[in-house]
């Protein structure tokens, strides 16, 4: 008898090291046990994690392609496998399979854009992938704005990177607010989709929006009012997901399977699908 | 075309079962499933609908997909098998032989779910055509001929006689293997059954419907009409119909812990249940109404958008028999379809 191979079995992976972000949010970087990357991918594709006995679940591969090291994940612990993985230590071994879903069209439709990227809370952890990648191939997108947003200081994923690495590069603005007034915090506050509104962008730019559904919804409300076409803007969805490849039936939504039709969509093609999302 | 005695069929199994494992319809407690045949067996050729479809042949409704075993920071993984044993299935209905074109369009589609592709290519099937039609049958709206069933081999049953046609390579194998027991025959009581069957379906209660209004274009327009708030108010959300029905083929992914690791498994699941869509920021589909709407527009609608205009029903009328509170897909085309079902 032949032994299988099949897109429902995972790769070994290893947990190499763990950074805690904010207080309900850690960075994982997972390795092949033998080193290297357990496989390659796209900026916006994802992968399913699994614990045995705990269960699977899909996570956004928050790592740029152009990092040939290592991927990784920002996790947000929020029920029985994302608590399994929260606790874990480095050298832990993990079920990993992917890549999986479309990728944001980074080497095609977001080619030479101007780009605009909206993120909420653990909604930067795609676009993050975009970022860097956009980074390392500088010379082919325009200019970068990054408005990142969560509800307080301590709940800004990837600070560090925004305000020490991103902030400092050419062409890129990134521009941080919180929910609500805070000790120690001279930035903006305001809510991502009025800071958006606010910082009135020209209609020139690419949007990139991933966060919570309220969230997107508000400030694609709020892009509009300002001039800007559905179709100049892209999100990501996130619904209940097992199979990752179309089959299982879970994710379907109209004639879409968000696991394998997505998760990226433009906003255009959102409105044609039946609202249950 | 060949035919041999219906009081030879154990001799005919047996036969086959040298060198396969014979799946027919079998009753066991009164009721009649697609069970692994045996010489003490009850074969029950005459039973029309088995209760569950012939969909679990490729699509168990539970199956093993890997083994796995967390030892502190260390993890063991061991893929399953390929199914490679050949299996013969017998007695298969034509509706139930359509069922596997609507689950090969999910399944064998990129990428290829090796599973179900394994049993697939080791199953043979033998079909049998449609001699007394239930009023519950409209199989004929999917344009499916009962009398004439798709499958490797194709059978009729003429009073004591099995006619015998093959269609496929498989077939064909399938034939040379049983050629002792065949004898040449000539189509013609065949043909006369035939033209009976059709008539008795021309005049059965389902033979008029009509899909008229569905299909992919239809979307937004049969998604927000007022009509499923009565449509699905009795339902239960008990999932019955998604269980017996041969195109249903939403699936589960769950761990079982045996104590001595862990067996990762998938199990048939249903759009009707409550929790299908419960995700960690909240439900997509939180009523029943929502949940039901989804069952129905998957199989008139969106699969349809998707696969060239086929539907994801092949009218055998399990979930018309089944369903406790007497709902099912014929009250959505009526109440849903064009002008044509009034
Ligand atoms: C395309 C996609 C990309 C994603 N990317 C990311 C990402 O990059 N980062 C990220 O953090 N998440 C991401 N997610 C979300 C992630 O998949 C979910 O957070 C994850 O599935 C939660 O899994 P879990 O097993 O920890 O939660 P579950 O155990 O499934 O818990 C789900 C819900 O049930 C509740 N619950 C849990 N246990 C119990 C209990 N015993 N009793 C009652 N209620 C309970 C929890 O409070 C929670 O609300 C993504 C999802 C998708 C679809
Ligand atoms: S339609 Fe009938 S069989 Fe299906 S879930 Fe509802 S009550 Fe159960
Ligand atoms: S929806 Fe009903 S009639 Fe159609 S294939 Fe399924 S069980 Fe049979
Ligand atoms: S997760 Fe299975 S179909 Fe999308």
């Amino acid at each position: 008898m032949t032994k299988k191979e099949d897109v429902l079995i995972p790769k070994l992976g290893v947990v190499t090291d763990i950074r805690r972000d904010t207080p309900d949010v850690k960075t994982f970087r997972v390795n092949a046990p033998e080193g290297g990357k357990v496989f390659e991918h796209m900026p916006g594709q994802c992968a399913m994690l699994s614990i045995p006995g705990v269960g699977e679940a899909m996570f956004s591969i928050t790592s740029s392609p152009t990092n040939k090291e290592f991927m990784e994940f920002s996790i947000k612990k929020c029920g029985c496998v994302t608590e399994w993985l929260h606790q874990m230590e480095v050298g832990q071994e993990i079920l990993i399979r992917g890549p999986l879903g479309k990728c944001f069209p980074v080497e095609t439709e977001l080619k030479g854009k101007n780009l605009l990227f909206v993120a909420g809370g653990i909604g930067i952890a795609p676009l993050r992938s975009v970022i860097n990648y956009v980074i390392d191939n500088r010379e082919n997108y325009g200019t970068v704005d990054v408005v990142y947003g969560a509800r307080s200081a301590e709940d800004l994923v990837d600070l560090k990177e925004m305000q020490e690495s991103w902030s400092n590069i050419d062409g890129i603005d990134v521009h941080l607010t919180i929910d609500r007034e805070q000790e120690g915090w001279d930035g903006n506050v305001a809510f991502v989709p009025n800071y958006v509104k606010d910082l009135g962008f020209t209609t020139d730019k690419t949007v990139l929006v991933c966060g919570p559904p309220i969230m997107i919804k508000f400030t694609v409300a709020g892009l509009q009012e300002i001039g800007f076409q559905t179709n100049q803007i892209y999100t990501t969805m996130e619904l209940k997901m097992k199979c990752g490849v179309g089959k299982c039936g879970r994710c379907n939504i109209g004639d879409k399977y968000v696991c394998k039709d997505g998760p990226v969509f433009r906003y255009d093609e959102l409105g044609e699908l039946p609202a249950e999302y | 075309m060949y035919k041999l005695s219906i009081d030879n069929l154990n001799e005919l199994f047996a036969l086959i079962g040298q060198d396969s494992k014979v799946y027919a319809p079998i009753e066991r407690a009164g009721q009649v499933e697609f069970f692994l045949w045996s010489v003490e067996e009850k074969v029950r050729l005459d039973a029309l609908n088995t209760v569950k479809s012939a969909k679990g042949f490729f699509f168990p409704q539970t199956e093993v997909l890997y083994k796995t075993k967390l030892e502190g920071k260390k993890i063991e993984i061991e893929a399953a098998e390929d199914a490679e044993e050949p299996t013969v299935y017998f007695g298969v209905r034509a509706c139930d032989v359509k069922s596997f074109d609507v689950l090969d369009k999910v399944f064998l589609s990129e990428p290829v779910d090796s599973y179900y592709a394994a049993k697939r290519k080791h199953g043979t099937i033998v079909s049998m055509a449609c001699s007394k039609p239930a009023d519950t049958c409209f199989c004929g709206l999917f344009g499916i001929d009962a009398t004439s069933p798709a499958g490797d081999v194709v059978t009729w049953i003429v009073g004591d006689t099995l006619y015998w046609d093959s269609k496929t390579e498989k077939g064909e194998a399938l034939t040379v293997k049983v050629k002792e027991l065949l004898v040449d025959a000539d189509d013609v009581e065949v043909k006369k059954q035939q033209t009976e069957v059709k008539e008795m379906i021309a005049k059965a209660p389902l033979h008029d419907l009509s899909l008229e209004g569905f299909g992919g274009d239809a979307l937004d327009e049969l998604f927000n009409s007022p009509k499923w708030e009565a449509l699905s108010s009795a339902c239960l959300g008990c999932g019955t119909c998604t269980f017996v029905c041969p195109t249903c083929q939403c699936y589960d992914i769950r761990d079982y812990d045996s104590g001595h690791g862990v067996q990762k498994f998938r199990c048939w699941d249903s759009c009707m249940y409550s929790d299908f869509t419960m995700m960690a920021h909240g439900n997509n589909r939180t009523t029943q109404l929502q949940r039901f709407r989804q069952r129905f527009m998957h199989k008139l609608v969106y699969f349809p958008a998707n696969n060239d205009g086929d539907f994801s029903c092949v009218g055998c009328g399990r979930c018309l028999q089944k369903c406790p509170q007497s709902l099912n897909i014929v009250k959505v085309i009526k109440a849903l379809g064009g002008k044509k079902n009034d």
